[in-house]
Formats: C-alpha cells, structure tokens, sequence
C-alpha cells in the first residue's frame, strides 16, 4: 500500500442501501417490491422488469418484444393514446417501456405527490392495452424510420455484424429492435399473442425510490398492480449454450459517404450468475476502462492517437453477453487500431495485471459506489440487479469486502477464460470495403 | 461577500476568481466545476475549433500532474471527471467523494495555468480531434445543423461549430493552443463553483490557499461581431447517404438573459413539449406538444424536438423533424408552418401554459437533485446572466401570460427570421 502511494477508500457501509433501509416484499401474484426512502429530494423513481423478453424469437419475428413494449401506451380499455400522455405529461412526469433479450423493462418518474398517476397508468398498460390498430401503423411507421437510420449507423452496424459472428445460430445474434422487413409485417394480432403470453406478474420486479414512506410505497404498488393475473403467462425459454469463436472471425460492412469506421472486437463474455464475474469486471476495467480507457486507451487513444474513443466493456447479464472493445476510428488506422486491441488482449491473458492496476481499479469499484447510489434513478438501478441476480440486500454492503478479495490470479484465470487474441470476432463498418 | 437565500456563498478572490459555494449535505460527495468565459465565440476563421482543443490538451499533463496521471487520481479515488466546450464557454469537473475533494481542487488550480502543451501532445490529439469531427461528420443531423448554424450566422462567430472546421484541425499549431490558453485561462475570467457536503468556511479557506496566489492575467476586452437582422427566409440543403429526410428550421433568437426568453420557453413548451435547459438530459415525453400532434400523429415525421439555448449573444430557436422515409421535408415543412401560423394568429390556451408551468416545475426539481446539476447551475448561470436568473426562473415563468406568448412568437417566430435546413438523402451516394 505504501509503496503505491494512495489508500483505498474507506466507505461507511451502512449508509449505502441494505437490509436496514430496503423494504422486500413479494405480492400474492408473485411481484417482488423493493423500496427505498429518499427525501432530500421531491421526486419519485419507479423502475423494473418482467420476464418477457425477444428471447426466443426467430429471425422473422425479430423485434416483436420491442414492438410490443412500445405498443403497451397507445391505448387501454380505459384510455386512448393522448388520454395516457396527457395524464402524465399535463404532471410533468414520464415512464417509458422497451424490452431487451430477456425482460421487458420500464421507468418512470414524477414528483413524489404523484406516485399513484404513475402507478395506476403502468397498471392499465400492463394488464390492459388494447393496441388500436391506427397507433400500431403509425408505431411501426416509427420504428422503421428509426431502423433506417440504423442502417446508416456505423457503431450500430458493426455491432450488429458483430453479434452475428460472436453468436451464429444464437439468440444473441438477433437485434432486439428488428428489422425493417419484420417490423412492417408485425401485426396486432402477433403483438396481442405476445402480450397474451409472456405479459403477466409472475417474475416481475418493481422497485420504488424517493420522497415516499417505503411502506406507503409497497401498498400503493399492491392497489395498483396486486390483482394483476395471467394464468396462461408462459415462462421464457431456455438459453442455448454458446462458444468461442472458431478463429478470427472477420466481417465488413461497406457503408458509403462515412467519414469514419467504427470496430467491435471481442467475444462471448461471462454471464452475471458466473463466479468468476467480478473478476473479469475488474479484469476489462484494467483493460479498457480505468481512467480514460484503460490500457486500450492508452495505446489507441492517447499513445497512437487513432481514435476519439476506444474502450472495452462486459455486459454481465443473465447469459454470457459480449466482452468486447469499440473503437471509432479513421478507415486508414482500422487495421492499426485492431492490431493494437489484439495485442493488448494477448497482454492481459498472458501476463498478470500489476498489484497497482489491481488495487487502483478496486478503489475504483469502491470509491464511486456513493457517485453511482446518490440518485434516486442510480438506487434503483442498484436494487433491480441484486433481485435479478439473487445478490441478497446486503450485497452493497459486503460489496467493498468482495472487491478486494480478487486477486491478480483471479484476473488472468478469467480473462483467459473468456478472451483469446486469436479466436475473436471482429466487425467494422464504414467506409472500407465493398458492397455486398 | 454576499450569502444567497439558498445558502450561497458569493465572493471574489483579489486576483478576481468568481466563488461560488453551496453546502449540499444530502450525500457524501462534492462536485466542483471551473468555468472559463471562453468558447467557439471568442474564434475566428483560422483558429475555429481551438476552445474545445485547447480543452483536450488541459488533460495532458502539467509538470506536477503528468500526463495519465490525472485520469488514474481521480479514478481511483472514485470520482468522475469531464469537461465541456460550448458556444460562450469552457468548463471542467470533478464529482468525487468528500473526503477527496482536495486533489480535484488542486488539479484545478494547477492546471489554471501549469498546462505544458507538449509538442508530441499536441501532435497526438490532433488526430483524435480529427477523428471526433469524423465521428459527428457520420451523422447526417451534424452535417445538417453545421450548415444552418453557418447559414444563420454570416458576421458573428456563432458561425461555426464547436469541434471546428477540418481546416483548422489540420493547420493549427501548438503555439497557436499555448497562446489561447494564457489568453483566456486566467482567474479574472472564470468562476469556481462548488455543492457538496462541505463547510464553507473550510472550504473557502483552502480555495484562497490553492488559488488565491495565482496572478491576474489581462483580460483583452472581447466584443464579437454582431450578426446583422436577417431579411428574408433562408434555405440551406445537404445531401448525403440514407434514406431519411431530416428537416431542421431555427429561428433568431435573443441571448440567455433577455425577459423575452421566458415566454419562448413557454412557447417551446407548447410546441414542442418542455424540454431540459440542463446538459444533462433529464426530459420528458413530448407527445401532447402541438407539434407532435401535428407531425407524428400526423404520421409525417417520426419525432419533432424544440430547443432553446441560454447563450450569451442572441442564438437559435431550433426545431428537429425526422422525416418518415415515404414523405418529404417541404410536406412537412408545410404542416409546421400551419402550426406557426396558429401560434401567430391567438393566443394559448390557458390551460397550455399551466401545464408548461408545472412541466418546468417538475423538470426543474429533477435536473437539480444531483449534486453536481446544482453545481453546474451554480456556475453555467453564471456565464451568461447570474445565479439569480437561475434561482427566479420559476417565478419569472409563473408571471408569463398567453399575451406575452403571442408577442414573442409574432417577433420571432417569423418566416424572415429564420433558416431552413434540409437533408436529402441519396441512397448509395459515396462522399468524394
């Protein structure tokens, strides 16, 4: 510690959310409420998920959960389109849904006072959209104008390209936004069955946050949405296994009159259920994010000076989602930026990282908990992933204890688990290469 | 010194840095922001570009923070650091635990003036510069506003846009970065704004320890050249690859501090829903806005968003439409001047401005929970008007009237005072 000059922070644990200030329960329909008290200011932050995700979707019906989570507020039985913005809108509130892989999630915020307009609104959504046929064209209409500029993104691009070599034949290869062809195909009875089927409490979390007793909280989540049941709700499907890539998996997309080419290089990272998660965390902190970047940072950005940005993340959800680099880079410094991304993965999965990258990075992970847990949207973020990943209420408090037990040999077991120079996919998209 | 209603601490050191201090003990945390009156505006063609590079080069390095080691202190201690480049100014911060605040506040007062601009510094991050600008080249809305933003402003220097022209990223030389830094990098031309969960008594003490010994620079008098009335209707047109129209129309104007910019934010409110003066983000849905009405129910546009900015000098009232690919921008540029003309013609509805009351109430609350969003207020009002056009806001807003709306909107929302931007897209177009 001496030696490298700085300490490692020192947190006052119980100030952080755990047993003593979250209040748990779980509703008859099988909802789980979490909340937490915040009066330093006047606000209110509903956030969660239900299990109903574009997992299992096939390459025709991509992007039938996003449409449909999108489609949950142009109408219910008790509302039409601009009843539901008007009633949220006129109190200077929001709550908005979209759904990933795995769950469809929402959120929303309004001042404390109007906790229950909030409530009542994702209750009607919820259990009872009708999805007028008019709002579904002209949501569609929406959506593929927000796919055709997609197109023309080279970061979404070469992500999409990525997603397809890293995950062939895998669910993870599929956008959960869609395509233009299969959105314009979608309709409202495809959204009606998906609401039918995969819409109901059973696996859903909500977690409420701000200026509201916690108790006050739970009951008005219980009126709201505590009668809420879909006997026919089915359980999502099971997800496949996934390896590494074969080699270096390589992959252009020619998109004409950029200025510059975004990459996405890596490969299947750890799932958040894996031991070894934490590790790999801090692992890809060293490798592309500490500081300005990490080490990718500092070799693309600030030692070759290639790129604006150039960093690497894991995405840790409930399966084993990339660990990758991005880097938007000039179309002549694309193959110069990979060989150096290349070569700093060989570096880390070959040689230790350095006590002082180690410990510098779990200060990190400690020292900005209370940054990352002072806002009201920040708790409840924190409280969603320790229900999803079964963390316990206590797990904020443990975390600094969890964080210095890694070791250097913890690092380089994972990465070598999950990254190899040689076996990556690699994606570019820009103004390199030929049309297809 | 002067303390606010809010707890505010106001004072000058003698080398003129303005302070601004607010205790803030909801959270273990300080966010300390330094504001420098420099920007795009104090640019001219040559050198467009150089505030926001000259930004970049404030994080590589000064002999007592070399390079990398800035970015290493700050993470590991937990913090978060950033900076901003904009028309009127510069500013920097740190948002970090309590119990490190002092490195924030020391770096901050090396880099006042210790910054090396080294040679292979510069050298280096001008291709990273040339590769932001490349990044926002690939958007074709970036290529769009540059072009209003050119087309709007002929003779004052809100002309070009902040990363600059390419130009000037390719020829600007170290010397010309070194001099605009000591230029403008003085404590007579910023303002050190603090919240946080400090005393202010402690704090203010280690402020005139760390600050107080750097001397006054001269400041040059700045005076930019006024952007003469526009007289007729301007049209601007860009072409490039896609397949959806963008359509961007921006209006003259006035600055930050005028009383006119209060009933436009209702007006903009009305519009095109209320939007967020923070840069922080932090809105909500527009979708009962007259113009989302209009335009995407009207299954024109795919979205519509308004914005007006607090600047210094009079800027632009922008509206943004994304066209739905099977209608074009004169189409839509017709039902938007259907929807003007209504805000020419009568006057708002009262209900219409209550409910823009309550939205600014409601976005206000929320973009200042943060500690580092009361920071920033404390410093960004500062740049263009003073804290207290921050802390009456909701007053003056509660005293607009729908007359007030129908004044403003009949002196600018007029066809000859603005520009219209569109962007064609070509499909398979290549850029030469």
């Amino acid at each position: 510690m001496t030696e490298i000059g700085f300490s490692l922070p020192t947190l006052d644990v119980r100030s952080l959310p755990g047993p003593d200030s979250v209040l748990r329960r779980e509703l008859a329909n099988g909802i789980v409420v979490l909340a937490r008290e915040n009066f330093a200011s006047p606000s209110v932050v509903i956030s969660g998920y239900l299990v109903a995700g574009s997992l299992g979707e096939t390459r025709q019906e991509a992007g039938l959960a996003q449409l449909t989570a999108q489609a949950l507020m142009r109408g219910t039985k008790e509302r039409s389109f601009n009843q539901i913005f008007e009633s949220i809108e006129s109190i200077g509130a929001r709550l908005s849904l979209g759904a990933g892989t795995h769950t469809t999630f929402l959120q929303g915020k309004a001042l404390a006072e109007d906790l229950q307009v909030l409530l009542s609104l994702l209750s009607e959504v919820l259990s009872n959209p009708t999805f007028p046929k008019s709002q579904i064209e002209r949501l569609k209409g929406e959506q593929i104008t927000a796919l055709a500029i997609r197109d023309q993104d080279t970061g979404a691009r070469a992500q999409l390209a990525f997603d397809e070599l890293a995950y062939k034949d895998h669910p993870y290869s599929l956008p959960t936004s869609g395509y233009k062809e299969t959105i314009s195909e979608f309709s409202t009875t495809n959204i009606r069955a998906f609401h039918r089927l995969r819409f109901g409490p059973q696996g859903m979390v909500l977690v409420v946050v701000g200026a509201v007793e916690a108790e006050a909280a739970i009951t008005a989540v219980e009126e709201a949405l505590g009668e809420w049941r879909n006997p026919r709700q089915h359980a999502p499907p099971e997800l496949p296994p996934v390896g590494k890539p074969l080699g270096l998996l390589r992959k252009v997309v020619f998109l004409p009159g950029k200025s510059q080419c975004d990459i996405v290089l890596g490969a299947p990272g750890p799932s958040r259920f894996d031991e070894d998660y934490l590790a790999a965390s801090l692992g890809n902190s060293i490798l592309g994010r500490f500081g300005m970047y990490g080490r990718i940072g500092d070799a693309v950005r600030v030692s070759a000076g290639l790129a604006y940005y150039a960093y690497s993340s894991v995405s840790g959800g409930p399966g084993p989602g990339p660990w990758q680099v991005v880097a938007g880079v000039n179309p002549d410094g694309v193959e110069k930026a990979i060989d150096l991304i290349r070569t700093e993965i060989r570096k880390l999965v070959t040689k230790r990282v350095t006590k002082r990258e180690l410990i510098e990075n779990q200060a990190n992970y400690i020292g900005r908990l209370p940054l990352q847990l002072e806002s009201n949207e920040g708790v409840t973020g924190a409280l969603l992933h320790v229900e999803r990943y079964g963390l316990g209420l206590d797990y904020y408090q443990l975390y600094p204890n969890l964080v210095t037990a890694i070791t250097r040999d913890d690092v380089i077991r994972a990465a070598k688990r999950y990254l190899d120079p040689d076996h990556l996919a690699i994606a570019i998209a820009g103004p390199i290469g030929e049309e297809a | 010194m002067k303390q606010g209603r809010d707890s505010i601490l106001r004072t000058r050191l003698r080398n003129g840095l303005e302070i601004r201090l607010k205790e803030v003990h909801t959270a273990p945390l300080i966010s300390c922001w330094v504001w420098y009156r420099v920007g795009s505006r104090n640019e001219h063609a040559g050198i467009t570009g150089i505030s926001h590079w000259v930004e970049h080069m404030q994080f590589k390095g000064t002999p007592s923070f070399p390079a990398g080691v800035l970015d290493r202190a700050i993470s590991r201690d937990g913090g978060y650091w950033n900076a901003l480049t904009w028309l009127d100014w510069t500013s920097y911060f740190e948002t970090m635990p309590a119990d490190r605040i002092d490195l924030a506040l020391r770096l901050e007062a090396d880099r006042m003036v210790q910054s090396e601009f080294a040679p292979s510094e510069v050298k280096s991050e001008r291709t990273v510069i040339i590769s932001e600008r490349q990044g926002h080249e690939n958007e074709p809305t970036f290529r769009l506003y540059e072009e209003v933003q050119a087309a709007a402003f002929r003779v004052h220097p809100y002309h070009h846009a902040v990363i600059g022209d390419m130009a000037d990223l390719e020829t600007m030389t170290r010397d010309t970065l070194y001099e605009h830094y000591h230029r403008f990098y003085i404590p007579n031309n910023a303002v050190l704004a603090i919240a946080g969960d400090f005393r202010t008594r402690s704090m203010l003490k280690r402020i005139r320890e760390l600050f107080g010994t750097i001397p006054r620079g001269t400041r040059l008098e700045f005076r930019p050249r006024l952007e003469p009335a526009q007289r007729g209707e301007r049209r601007v047109t860009v072409e490039g690859p896609g397949e959806t129209p963008f359509l961007y129309v921006g209006y003259h104007v006035p600055p930050g501090a005028d009383p006119d910019f209060y009933p436009l934010a209702v007006l903009d409110s009305i519009l095109t829903g209320a939007s967020s003066l923070n840069f922080f983000g932090g809105g909500i849905s527009n979708k009962t806005s007259r113009l989302y009405q209009a335009l995407v129910e009207g299954e024109l546009a795919a979205s519509v968003r308004g914005g007006l900015a607090a600047t210094i000098d009079p800027y632009l009232y922008s509206i943004n439409m994304t066209i739905r690919p099977d209608h074009t921008a004169e189409e839509t540029l017709e039902v938007l001047d259907r929807e003007i003309d209504r805000v020419l013609d009568q006057p708002i509805e009262m209900e219409e401005l209550v409910k823009a009351i309550k939205q600014a109430r409601a976005l206000f609350a929320y973009n200042s929970e943060s500690i580092t969003n009361q920071a920033f207020w404390l410093g960004f009002s500062e740049m263009f008007a003073a804290y207290e056009w921050f802390e009456s806001y909701l007053d003056r807003l509660v005293e607009v009237t729908p007359q007030d709306v129908l004044d403003v909107a009949r002196k600018y929302l007029l066809s000859s005072n603005r520009i219209v931007g569109i962007y064609r897209p070509q499909l398979d177009k290549s850029d030469d």
